[in-house]
């Protein structure tokens, strides 16, 4: 088999199949090695919780098919992200995450991350915790392997944000290191965080709440890099990323209307610009539903 | 309504499958791993709700008081009264509360049914160098002292400066031992609006007071910054440094952020022999743990409700006592008359307190601490057990069976020791004297099923 077969064979999938892969090794590698704190009977509440949650909203809102991927994705990032000693709290987070999909919209589009959604008002509630510094070296290195490596292989058209949202971000805590006169150490150190990755490859790319054109996601990422460090030096709060994309999801709709791109469909990713249909036509043989419809 | 009845229902088995893992311990405390077993060691208590924060900062120094000095970046300017000295005996009490422990479990006539008991340990501590301190040559450098003080027999200067050359500078003519490289890490804390407490002792003071240690500095503040900034203390530092910390919050388990908190290995059953040198065990197995973790990790020895412990390595901390190291949030409590009733004192209430033991270097902690308070309020509890055999002479089925399985457990026991200590494991069945026990090597496994 040719590598463009293969690539080819690759990119007709959706490109959430090879992110649940690759969100459940990294869970998997946390429970067994690095001993996260999180029970597998969390892991099962936390993911039936969300494929319910999306089941019920799809037959709710008459949705044409229901899709478990997406929920998932949100599930098993919450696995990952959010600590409590309660299975009562894992299983509201999940169900506020899918929840918040369907409740709260704005122009047909949903406004929040569902997992970041979740996390801050467990956070903010005081009912769990974000444990960003469990992740060690190795763990780190292979997960931004595993990340980078997902970006080349599907089809990750809107792959501009993520790398976007990186490169304003560590950029930003290089240059804060060197007008500190601190060894460089320092921001390596701190960009390896699980979280950071889990962060910029799976929330901030969520092209459902991201703006629909390339110019409106730079200037998106941007204003999320500034709130994230500004919560992490101003307030001195960890989990910077994700308060910062909460406080910038209200700009979504202002960039939509001021920078116009088209909307985001998981079966034909595109990078928004209206010619995209014609440019890269991809088949999507796992998509179920081939006409324009409402999606979550 | 039935598409309502989903969700509703999916968050009700959440609630339902609601596990509570509250095991209670039994058995008898034996002994403590002590903070002094570690070289170099400091200790720091931080007692922190709502961005209030008091440290307490405690140190072995061994040498010439005269020589002693300390320089602690700090987010404010500290009035006299945010400066206080605190008790070494609080201290102390709270390092053997929650010092790593060994119990011991007696097995039971076998013939009989099978009971429990119990020992336990305590672990180690020390803290970093320090420095102390002219108008017109403070103006050319560049510093500024912000406040100076006399507080107990410590004299203390608040220090301010516009470049950390000028503040190196200064530093050094007016005495202070300042290490090479620490120009820049002075010059980084700076930038980040940090000013310096410097602590040097007043050898007067010292003497009218008649102490002869140095007991702990106490220093009451309000930041949001939860820190505990380290990048000072490594410069001179030949090899890695042990810090102890004690945290004593309302809600629940402090964590770092920015580094691994790792929880130690607990309830482990271990040689009886380790009974007679736990010290040595337990900074063995601290040591190979901090290597497993890459050098890398911030060690959990202790997270428990400080109303409480079990078993206990000493009692709680009083209401008094905790109030002494900063906690200023609990109820104002009425004290029980005495003599009256059974009550013990009053206990701290709403305190968790979390005792984390860090080895850290320049090499692997580049950044200072950083932490966090959780939700977390599930105990935790370096504790290591000692089982007895039963030596009685009855015999019974079951007695023939706990024989044979005797060897076999301590063989366990063996191992688990070489794991956790790297310890050699010939030498430990040696000192178990494993060969002598019975052996049931040569029977064949039906003839062990069945024994009678």
């Amino acid at each position: 088999m040719s590598l463009d077969r293969l690539k080819t064979q690759f990119s007709s999938l959706d490109p959430r199949l090879y992110q649940i892969a690759s969100l459940s090794t990294l869970l998997l590698y946390g429970l067994l090695w690095l001993h996260f704190d999180v029970s597998p009977v969390q892991i099962i509440v936390t993911i039936g919780t969300a494929i319910l949650t999306q089941y019920a909203g799809a037959r709710f809102y008459n949705l044409p098919s229901f899709d478990p991927k997406s929920p998932l994705i949100s599930a098993l990032s919450l696995c990952l992200l959010l600590r409590t000693d309660h299975l009562a709290v894992a299983a509201l987070a999940a169900f506020i995450a899918i929840g918040s999909k369907f409740v709260i919209r704005w122009r047909d589009k949903h406004l929040f991350n569902p997992t970041n959604f979740a996390l801050v008002i467990m956070l903010a509630g005081g009912l769990g915790w974000i444990s960003p510094g469990q992740w060690g070296q190795v763990a780190w290195f292979g997960f931004l392997i595993a990340c980078l490596g997902s970006l080349v292989v599907t089809r990750a058209a809107r792959a501009d944000v993520t790398l976007a949202f990186l490169t304003f971000y560590v950029g930003l805590l290089f240059a804060r290191a060197l007008w500190l006169g601190d060894p460089l150490t320092i921001p390596l150190h701190q960009i390896e965080s699980g979280a950071l990755l889990i962060f910029s490859f799976f929330m901030i790319s969520d092209p459902k709440t991201t703006p629909d054109s390339r110019a409106g996601r730079i200037v998106f990422a941007l204003m999320v890099a500034l709130a994230a460090l500004y919560v992490q030096f101003g307030f001195f709060r960890p989990n910077g990323p994700l308060w910062g994309l909460i406080a910038c999801a209200a700009l979504v709709p202002l960039l939509d209307y001021v920078l116009p791109g088209s909307r985001y469909d998981w079966s034909k990713p595109s990078t928004g610009r209206s010619l995209d249909s014609v440019v890269n036509p991809v088949f999507a043989p796992l998509s179920l539903s081939p006409h324009q419809q409402r999606r979550f | 309504m039935r598409r309502l009845l989903i969700p509703t229902f999916t968050f009700l088995i959440g609630l339902f499958i609601w596990n509570s893992d509250a095991s209670a311990f039994c058995g008898f405390y034996v002994g403590k791993a002590d903070t002094k077993l570690f070289n170099k060691a400091s200790e720091v208590a931080i007692a922190r709700h709502d961005n209030k924060t008091v440290i307490t900062m405690a140190n072995d120094f061994k040498g010439d008081v005269k020589e002693f000095a300390m320089v602690v970046p700090v987010p404010t300017v500290l009035e006299k009264e945010q400066i206080h000295i605190g008790d070494p005996a609080v201290l102390k009490h709270l390092a053997d509360y929650s010092a790593p422990r060994l119990v011991e479990y007696f097995d039971e006539n076998p013939c009989h049914v099978m009971l429990y008991e119990r020992r336990s340990m305590d672990a180690l501590k020390s803290m970093p160098q320090a420095a102390s301190a002219r108008p017109e040559r403070e103006r050319a450098l560049g510093v500024t002292v912000e406040a100076q003080y006399t507080v107990g027999e410590y004299d203390i200067l608040i220090l301010s400066a516009k470049e950390s050359h000028g503040l190196e500078t200064w530093l050094s003519e007016n005495g202070y031992k300042i290490p090479n490289g620490a120009s820049a890490i002075l010059h980084s804390y700076l930038k980040q609006n940090m000013k310096f407490f410097v602590a040097k002792v007043n050898l007067t003071e010292q003497t009218k007071l008649g102490f002869t240690h140095l007991r702990p500095l106490q220093i009451a503040f309000e930041s949001p910054k939860f820190i505990l900034p380290i990048r000072l203390g490594t410069v001179n530092a030949d090899g890695a440094q042990e810090l102890f910390i004690y945290f004593l919050t309302k809600q629940g388990r402090v964590e770092t952020t920015n580094y691994r908190t790792v929880r130690l290995p607990e309830a482990q059953e271990i040689p009886l022999y380790v009974k007679d040198k736990f010290g040595d065990f337990y900074r063995d197995l601290f040591t190979q743990q901090v290597k497993r973790e890459s050098e890398r990790g911030v060690f959990m020895e202790y997270a428990w409700d400080m109303n409480w412990c079990d078993p206990c390595a000493a009692n709680p901390l009083s209401a008094e006592e905790m109030r002494g190291l900063g906690v200023f949030w609990q109820d104002n409590q009425t004290v029980m008359p005495r003599g009256k009733s059974f009550m013990p004192q009053p206990q701290a209430q709403n305190v968790f307190l979390t005792r984390v033991h860090v080895r850290y270097d320049a090499a692997h902690f580049p950044e200072d601490l950083m932490f966090q308070e959780t939700s977390d309020r599930s105990n935790f509890q370096a504790r290591y057990i000692l089982r007895h055999p039963w030596t009685g002479t009855d015999e019974c089925p079951a007695a023939t069976a706990y024989r044979q399985q005797l060897r076999e457990r301590y063989e366990r026991e063996a191992q688990t020791l070489a794991t956790l200590t790297g310890w050699n494991i010939s030498e430990i069945r040696k000192s178990m004297d494993i060969a002598a026990l019975p052996t049931n090597d040569n029977k064949k496994w039906y003839q062990q099923l069945w024994v009678n």
